[in-house]
């Protein structure tokens, strides 16, 4: 697979739910049409939350991957 | 009936009840993940939930009655902090000033850990646009006027609410 290249990165380490949704929610508003969205979470129920607005909002999640405690997960406008 | 407009997004009707701060959290949270997710939402504040919606949130947490709380300590070592501190209810009941430490000690608790404040929450839904409804029936029960309200709530009756929820895919009590 291809090395997914970001446009833009969303820090929410440290937050706590819904935090790292709503913050999502408002980086893919502020981008265009097919720019990919880089964001890493610390909080564990993010993986899941993350798939669910996925499905409901219709931006593909393109990777997701976790490593030492933090979850990283690229997100691709719609 | 089904929805009149079927590409309408989803909606999301909830009904809190209960002002203090244990309970002020689930509406709010639910409600801006909604909104996150393009849902819209609405919430209708009522008997004690509708305090809530004052300008200053005031909301407090008591471990009386509450035998399932566990109180914790927000500072210290990981061990020290994730002991669960038993309350006898006489204790609680005879020290004044008791709801305000458990208060404190949750909100402290919640900001170590990452939770945003119930304020915070608040204002994300008003800019996720979430109806923020006010129940006129309790205002009038309580002495509440308009203007003791946030200007973004909006003042209804559960007709209001009903009509909006007729049309909703999720509605909760809290």
């Amino acid at each position: 697979m291809d090395v997914v290249k970001e446009d833009q990165v969303l820090d929410c380490s440290g937050l706590l739910c819904p935090m790292p949704i709503v913050k999502t929610s408002k980086a893919i508003k502020e981008m265009q049409s097919g720019q990919i969205l880089k964001v890493i979470a610390t909080d564990a129920g993010y993986p899941p939350d993350v798939e669910a607005w996925s499905r409901q909002t219709g931006n593909p999640v393109l990777d997701s991957m976790a490593e030492g405690g933090r979850f990283i997960v690229f997100l691709q406008k719609s | 009936m089904s929805k009149s407009d079927p590409n309408a997004p989803k909606r999301l009707a909830l009904i809190s009840s209960k002002g203090t701060l244990d309970w002020a959290y689930p509406p709010f949270i639910l409600a801006t993940a909604a909104g996150a997710m393009g849902w819209e939402v609405g919430v209708f504040f009522t008997f004690y939930g509708l305090t809530l919606l004052k300008p200053r949130l005031t909301a407090a947490v008591s471990p009386l009655g509450n035998p399932a709380m566990p109180m914790k300590m927000p500072f210290g070592p990981d061990e020290f902090q994730n002991i669960d501190w038993p309350m006898p209810n006489l204790l609680m009941a005879n020290v004044p000033g008791f709801e305000t430490v458990a208060t404190n000690l949750m909100k402290q608790t919640f900001k170590n850990k990452g939770v945003a404040s119930v304020e915070e929450l608040r204002d994300m839904a008003i800019e996720l646009d979430v109806r923020l409804i006010g129940c006129q029936m309790t205002m009038d029960v309580f002495g509440f006027k308009r203007e003791d309200f946030i200007p973004q709530a909006e003042i209804g009756g559960a007709a209001t609410f009903l009509e909006y929820t007729a049309d909703a895919d999720v509605q909760l009590f809290i």
